[in-house]
């Protein structure tokens, strides 16, 4: 249980800079790759795989913190249109560089980051405040009480 | 990233505002990637149709601003409406929502229909070849060896580097609209030869031969390896072009494969060894009747046997596969409650209807489709339920996209089900 004399722990890492920019938001963590096409709802921002452990949840305005992109070629277009919609997360951070993933960082215009010196999975829980720095390759993680 | 004199003359707008909005993304693109410089391709496919639902609000009366709209801000990632020319290279469209002559029975918006109409003949202007499939090397855009190629569509894209060596990454929407009007595409990952060689082994213990059990291997190699490059050891049988279609876009849809190397059969691997580039073979990854048969079950999205619609040709059909699908219905009556697609690239139905196969198919109650398939354009039958498939992949999607149950069997299986009315198949 937190007190008033519990400071949040923060922790910072560094990547590097896929497309620039600065967000703050809770994280959304999944372990596993994400389809675009076929894959998400742009309405909503949702998972709609059916065995994804992220299966109805949202990312919409979130600091979404994943392996990267796996399927269908359509993997920017869906992302580029949830940009459109509104539902796009609020920054990217990812673990493995294809040209679905680099695309759709490119195309849905929020902070992203790569290559990172601390594994981001290990660190980052959902729920966490991130904060995203990608011109500075610098991420700041407050960690949710508990 | 390192762009020649040419290409700097493109990004400062002396070749025009498109090819300056095109260059912008791409260097925008590669340096996401990591990328040093481009490359030169003269073969793109891509998506460049303006006939969603989606994109109706853009494309206004369907005049060619509205399409240049659209094309600027979905193909091209551009803030501003830009005048879109002609490709600068030979470009094509992949699979669209729409078909152009049964978009009745497929229950599209008639006005929908109209807008692909006027988009087609948009795009044609522009050079942009219809082919509208998810196969184009099935109706004549065959890459040599080597080539550099700018693909969408992870099945073609599996297949323009396993099959036919060229190279191609997995490109998207904006990349391709991009390459087709400067003939440039980032030189990364598959189109650099260090980038190609093998780095996953997996051993067959079991024969695989049947057009579906090629797609379950496909299916079970994406779990498997993700986004690695797998070459197979203990291959039973020779494949073909529709067996090797249906094993890559299996892998491309559970993983993300997208350069596999069978030794003796895809090119670039005249041997085990050779597709590793002479490294240390690694531990192999089994694929045998227990893997198999946990691959099967998990193809298996349904637990209700009534059967409402049938769904084959993805990726699209041969023409073998028509002759096939024509053998299995000949003077048969599918169930009345069942419905049954064959889809299959436009040109290919041409020799179909001529060879009088779409006479069988649908004297026998199916529908043959072109340019599109469910996944895609979303639509079925109206009150569809239940659905079953020969494609791996189609089984993957189409139940999470459309919130049916779907079953997976092989072509056979799904014919005699749709006879039936009811779901046959069972995992041996």
């Amino acid at each position: 249980m937190s007190t008033a004399t519990d400071k949040p722990q923060v922790i910072t890492l560094r990547g590097r800079r896929v497309v620039g920019g600065k967000a703050r938001a809770e994280a959304l963590v999944t372990t596993q790759t994400i389809s675009g096409w076929g894959g998400i709802s742009e309405k909503d921002g949702s998972v709609i795989e059916l065995h994804h452990e992220l299966h109805g949840q949202s990312f919409a305005g979130k600091v979404l913190v994943f392996p990267g992109a796996k399927g269908s070629s359509g993997w920017s277009a869906y992302f580029h249109m949830c940009r459109l919609n509104g539902t796009a997360p609020a920054a990217m951070l990812f673990t493995r560089m294809t040209t679905k993933i680099a695309l759709g960082a490119v195309v849905t215009r929020v902070p992203t980051l790569t290559d990172f010196d601390a594994d981001i999975f290990e660190l980052i829980d959902t729920g966490d405040t991130v904060e995203v720095d990608a011109d500075a390759g610098l991420v700041t993680i407050t960690k949710a009480p508990g | 990233m390192q762009l020649t004199d040419f290409e700097k003359s493109m990004l400062d707008g002396a070749q025009g505002d498109a090819k300056a909005r095109a260059m912008d993304l791409l260097l925008r693109y590669g340096e996401a990637l990591g990328a040093e410089r481009l490359v030169e391709t003269r073969n793109v496919a891509g998506a460049f149709n303006a006939s969603t639902p989606s994109v109706r609000h853009m494309v206004g009366d369907g005049d060619e601003e509205g399409f240049d709209r659209v094309f600027s801000g979905l193909n091209l990632d551009s803030d501003d409406v830009v005048d879109i020319p002609r490709m600068t290279v030979p470009t094509c469209q992949l699979i669209t929502g729409i078909d152009m002559e049964n978009h009745e029975t497929q229950g599209v918006d008639p006005a929908l229909a109209e807008l692909q109409g006027k988009s087609e003949r948009y795009l044609g202007k522009r050079g942009v070849n219809m082919m509208c499939t998810c196969t184009p090397y099935q109706v004549g855009n065959v890459p040599l060896q080597g080539e550099h190629c700018a693909w969408m569509e992870s099945s073609a894209v599996i297949y323009c580097n396993s099959v036919l060596g060229a190279r191609t990454n997995v490109e998207g929407k904006e990349s391709t609209g991009a390459a087709g009007l400067t003939g440039r595409i980032p030189y990364w990952g598959l189109h650099m030869p260090e980038n190609r060689n093998a780095n996953r082994l997996i051993r067959l213990d079991v024969e695989v031969d049947d057009m579906s059990e090629w797609g379950v291997l496909g299916y079970f190699t994406g779990f498997e390896v993700e986004e690695d490059q797998p070459a197979f050891d203990g291959l039973t049988h020779q494949p073909d072009l529709m067996k090797l279609k249906h094993f890559g876009a299996a892998a491309a849809s559970s993983g993300g494969v997208e350069l596999y190397h069978m030794p003796g059969i895809t090119p670039e691997a005249p041997t085990l060894e050779a597709a590793f580039a002479g490294a240390a073979l690694p531990a192999p990854i089994i694929y045998g009747a227990k893997e198999r048969k946990r691959t099967w079950e998990r193809l298996q999205n349904a637990t209700d046997r009534k059967l409402d619609f049938v769904m084959l040709g993805c990726p699209h059909n041969s023409i073998e596969q028509m002759s096939r699908v024509a053998e299995l219905l000949e003077g048969r009556r599918i169930h009345p409650d069942t419905a049954l697609w064959v889809h299959t690239p436009r040109a290919i139905r041409q020799v179909a209807d001529r060879s009088g196969y779409t006479e069988v198919i649908e004297r026998a109650g199916g529908v043959v489709m072109s340019d599109t398939c469910p996944s895609i354009s979303r639509k079925l039958p109206k009150g569809v339920r239940v659905i079953a498939t020969d494609s791996a992949k189609q089984a993957h999607y189409l139940p999470a996209i459309t919130k049916v149950q779907g079953w997976f069997g092989s072509v056979e299986q799904c014919v005699e089900s749709a006879v039936a009315g009811e779901w046959l198949g069972v995992v041996r």
